[in-house]
């Protein structure tokens, strides 16, 4: 299925909660309302035609101008075609609902970008950091980022 | 060291009451051990907190990070694209020629620039010893895991004639920094394509013997037949890709599913696990898919010395990349699976986001699932199948 039918598909389904597509980028992209980015996994999941299994990454970024934002890469093993979703959310009120219960892989994908991004999944079933200690604080890889002066007492160097 | 701690009821197999024979209740624990950071099965700094019942494990709760080293913040910090090269290198330090092949494989998508063909022809060879090597690691350590210390010595041995190939290529025996953006850092040395055939005519017949010497030795299989069995439709819904994902019968191999390079014109096979010794998807399947991929790479070096044809190395290229803004998620398949890099491009000089989706870290993934209800002493065997390198895992 192209990208095209895979986003008019969705828009018939979900109506506004398509916000908007790209479908003459690198790699095409349709990008969802938060609230309903669980509803859009499950539906891609799980319908025969979609069939999305597979997850193949999903990423953090910040887009410096107030919002971040959870890039899906998804690829379907039975049917072989890819789509590209993506949510942003603001920098206030980070919240976006977890989809480690459509896809398993999502768990620590998710967790790294809580760790470096301080995205919230709602719903995630064990939100924590993975790749820096567990009481570090801030979130690296946003832009606005500031190497704290010291960790548990000690200088960091930088 | 030991603690007790209260566990989630779904986490508690039994409700631990024993009667004995006076009458009296025998309450039983589960116990907690911590498997690492420093383990010698734990290939690197990784710590599994495990829960036992007695010798059975409940639950596996891996804790990575120990070798977070930010690459992602690094390569955001570069000042061009061609200086995050040497970070992809230090990745995965058993398999860098294929990290500079995915990364240098993306930054061309976005700039969409072919390479010259002798490029395609040089980066196949390379990445395929470069799986060789990995793969004898694999195997070798994964004996060790299990008390085989013969097999060890001579996958070293082995190993050590691709790193001398790889010396005389670029100077440099683990992190090459020898694929880059637009081709390769330079040509071929003299004399390169006759020690590589040679090292194939010597290489081939070693498969076997390491078949007589572990493979199919009884020991060996009674320590990794019908242990830590992975299911496709698990593999696939934890993402795992690779021999994990090859292991478990699903025939999927993206050198030939989702092509780059020049494999497309070469022939060889995908091999999968077939359960030979016990059921599909155990730890013995997902060994000797690594086992038989050497083999396929072995094909697919020949083949590539053979049809090697002269040009350039390197594409014309600008000198100061700036990619048009936009974003490319470039897969490739490194010895550990499905190795991308998702790269947000915009329209400086220096990458604005890369996200390397390490196959190792998916993988590991799946570890607590395909480790509940095994016991305490296959533990080991299962995290050596699931070939982890922890410098891929953190990053």
């Amino acid at each position: 299925m192209t990208p095209q039918e895979i986003h008019d598909n969705l828009k018939a389904k979900f109506g506004d909660a398509i916000l908007e597509a790209k479908m003459d980028a690198l790699q095409p992209w349709i990008r969802i309302a938060p609230d309903a980015i669980r509803e859009v996994a499950a539906f891609l999941h799980d319908e025969e035609a979609f069939r999305f299994d597979y997850l193949m990454c999903l990423s953090g970024v910040d887009y410096n101008d107030g919002n971040l934002g959870v890039v899906y890469h998804l690829f379907s093993m039975k049917h072989k075609h890819k789509i590209l979703l993506r949510v942003n959310c603001t920098k206030e009120n980070p919240h976006i609902p977890s989809v480690a219960s459509v896809w398993a892989s999502a768990n620590w994908h998710e967790r790294e970008a809580y760790d470096l991004f301080g995205i919230v999944f709602d719903g995630h079933p064990d939100l924590r950091r993975i790749l820096l200690p567990y009481d570090w604080e801030g979130y690296p890889l946003r832009k606005d980022y500031k190497v704290p002066e010291f960790y548990n007492g000690m200088k960091v160097p930088y | 060291m030991t603690e007790n701690k209260t566990l989630p009821t779904e986490y508690v197999t039994n409700p631990d009451e024993i009667k004995t024979s006076i009458g009296k209740t025998l309450r039983t624990d589960e116990m907690i051990i911590n498997m690492g950071p420093q383990h010698p099965s734990t290939h690197g700094v990784l710590r599994l907190e495990v829960v036992l019942d007695g010798e059975i494990i409940v639950d596996v709760i891996p804790h990575i990070g120990y070798l977070h080293r930010c690459f992602e913040k690094h390569s955001e910090h570069m000042t061009n694209y061609q200086q995050v090269i040497p970070y992809a290198d230090r990745m995965d330090y058993l398999a860098s020629m294929c990290n500079d092949w995915g990364y240098a494989l993306a930054v061309e998508r976005m700039l969409k620039i072919e390479v010259p063909e002798r490029v395609e022809y040089i980066r196949v060879i390379m990445a395929e010893l470069q799986r060789i090597a990995s793969h004898l690691i694999a195997i070798g350590t994964y004996g060790i895991d299990l008390g085989a210390f013969t097999p060890f010595l001579w996958c070293f041995r082995d190993r050590e004639r691709i790193l001398d190939l790889f010396e005389m290529t670029c100077g440099a025996r683990l992190l090459y920094n020898y694929i880059w953006v637009g081709g390769v850092s330079h040509d071929l040395p003299p004399k390169f394509v006759e020690r590589a055939k040679d090292f194939c005519t010597y290489f081939r017949p070693k498969i076997k013997e390491l078949n007589d010497l572990l493979s199919f030795n009884e020991i060996f299989i009674k320590r990794t037949a019908n242990i830590g069995v992975l299911p496709a439709d698990v593999a696939i819904n934890y993402g795992c890709s690779g021999p994990m994902l090859r292991g478990s019968g699903v025939n999927w191999d993206l050198r030939r599913d989702d092509p780059y390079g020049i494999y497309d014109k070469l022939e060889w096979e995908v091999r999968v696990g077939k359960g030979e010794m016990g059921t599909i998807g155990d730890c013995w399947d997902r060994y000797m898919v690594r086992v038989r991929e050497m083999e396929q790479s072995v094909n697919l070096i020949e083949q590539a010395l053979d049809k090697l044809p002269e040009g350039n190395v390197q594409a014309a290229i600008p000198k100061r990349i700036r990619p048009e803004v936009g974003e490319m998620y470039v897969r490739t398949e490194s010895p550990r699976g499905e190795l991308g890099f998702y790269i947000i491009s915009d329209g400086s000089t220096s990458p604005y986001r890369v996200k390397a989706r390490s196959p190792a870290f998916v993988n590991l993934s799946v570890l607590p699932e395909i480790s509940r209800g095994a016991m305490i002493g296959d533990l080991v065997a299962i995290v050596g199948s699931v070939d982890i390198v922890l410098g891929e895992v953190d990053r």
